[in-house]
């Protein structure tokens, strides 16, 4: 193990880098679109929405996301249907399936996340809001939406991390993401803990980017909880 | 192939299998959950020590576990162990390739980042004994190995049951990683049956309805067990 391999393979690995954000990012957005669909029913009082909604968050919740990957993609292209159908093009690409699962796998369990943080907004505020006049989207936005989303911040920052974790997984369904082009070097040179140690070295820093990019919007979102500046 | 003879317990069936697969991942998620047990609570007395160095170790092996993919970790500890063993083997004078056995490797993966996790749970418990009954067993002559075994530890344990449970939920569903290793667990019986009957859909879906049933039943005992450990205690709104 000698510096001009750790470059090299540094150099290999940051190459593969765009793969694994870009699942990153299209499943934690599209997982945050289908956890507010979810939080919606969830907390809509109608019975059956609730009812979808519980049993949806206690599956995605209850299974490992690597079943859950694995049975959409190996498992719905064994349907001849779902061969001709109009998602075909979609689901047979590896790509937008590891985002598919991905994504419904998060939008369960951030949509707990929104739930706890829309129960956390004190019904005086909202009865405040009410007060003055407001109602239906202007009292969700102006009140419910700034205040749940701060409150939501902390374990979102969690979820959004063990998401760029969760990208793992894709290097067993034929993508290239960093840690299967890691696995390929390591294979490739017989070298057993370096390309490993480096692929670890980026997932870490990148986690430590995301946790400190948080923590600033946390810092700018609650100015009103330090002290007056003197 | 029909599912039902697919998925039942005759000649042909995979039903057998499944359950075997299902025994092995409690196993290995349980073994996981001890040894991260034996690593949190290290790392939580690390920090609760007070002790600079022993505090900063403590930090960064937390730091390192929960902001690495578990993947990864299984991976490394994988083929880590085995290298480390043939070394060792070498040096013994053992020649040729000494692989350390996958549930061994698998479970002390799924320990190291459990016991990332625990050690925060173990801190938060130990730190909610109140302070007066560390002073009144010191008070009434309790040396520090007395007082561990009589108030620390059964309190710990209390408080830590939630959390224990959350994390529990966690190394279940790490668990499926190992299949990477080859551990017969449930997710690796899925794959090969998947495989050699052509019914990726059928056995997913099957393993998928197991580590469900585990998922939630042994949620059910982490609330029991809850509940029955903090029968004499005041519960808020009572």
């Amino acid at each position: 193990m000698d510096v001009g391999f750790l470059s090299d393979t540094f150099i290999k690995l940051i190459g593969a880098l765009p793969v694994t954000l870009e699942v990153w990012a299209l499943s934690v957005a599209l997982g945050a679109i289908v956890a507010a669909g979810v939080t919606f029913m969830r907390v809509s009082g109608s019975r059956p929405l609730e009812l979808f909604a519980r049993a949806y968050i206690f599956v995605f919740r209850g299974t490992p996301l690597l079943v859950q990957l694995f049975i959409f993609y190996y498992g719905l292209s064994s349907f001849p249907a779902v061969r001709h159908s109009l998602f075909w093009p979609f689901l047979r690409d590896a790509f937008s399936c590891a985002v598919l699962s991905l994504a419904l796998c998060t939008a369960a369990y951030q949509s707990e996340i929104f739930r706890g943080a829309l129960a956390s907004v004190p019904p005086g505020q909202v009865e405040a809001a009410r007060a003055c006049g407001m109602s239906g989207f202007r009292l969700f936005r102006r009140v419910i939406l700034p205040i749940a989303l701060r409150q939501a911040l902390p374990s979102y920052a969690t979820e959004v991390i063990s998401m760029t974790k969760a990208t793992a997984l894709v290097s067993l369904v034929t993508l290239w993401d960093v840690l299967s082009v890691a696995l390929k070097i390591r294979n490739d040179t017989l070298v057993t803990y370096a390309p490993l140690l480096v692929a670890g070295a980026i997932y870490f820093v990148l986690n430590y980017f995301i946790a400190r990019v948080f923590v600033f919007i946390e810092y700018r979102l609650s100015p009103h909880l330090r002290p007056r500046p003197s | 192939m029909n599912w039902t003879v697919a998925l039942g317990f005759g000649e042909r069936g995979w039903g057998l299998a499944l359950l075997e697969g299902a025994l092995m991942t409690l196993l290995v998620s349980i073994a996981g959950l001890a040894i991260g047990a034996v690593f949190g609570s290290l790392v939580a007395w690390a920090k609760l020590s007070g002790a600079r160095f022993a505090g900063a170790v403590g930090e960064a092996y937390a730091a390192l576990f929960r902001g690495l993919p578990e993947l990864l970790v299984i991976y490394f500890v994988y083929f880590g162990s085995s290298a480390l063993l043939t070394g060792a083997g070498h040096a013994l004078g053992f020649e040729g390739f000494l692989g350390v056995p996958p549930f061994a490797a698998g479970a002390l993966a799924v320990g190291v980042i459990s016991g990332a996790y625990q050690a925060e749970v173990f801190r938060g418990a130990f730190q909610a004994i109140s302070r007066g009954e560390l002073e009144a067993a010191r008070a009434v002559g309790m040396g520090r190995g007395l007082m561990f075994r009589r108030i620390i530890a059964p309190q710990v344990l209390r408080f830590a049951i939630p959390g224990l449970g959350n994390l529990w939920q966690v190394a279940l569903k790490d668990s499926s990683l190992i299949s990477v290793t080859g551990l017969v667990e449930l997710m690796r019986v899925s794959q090969v049956a998947a495989g050699s009957t052509r019914e990726p859909f059928v056995f997913y879906v099957a393993g998928g309805i197991l580590y469900l049933a585990l998922t939630s039943v042994s949620d059910r005992v982490f609330e029991f067990a809850e509940a029955r450990a903090t029968r004499g205690m005041k519960r808020p709104g009572n």
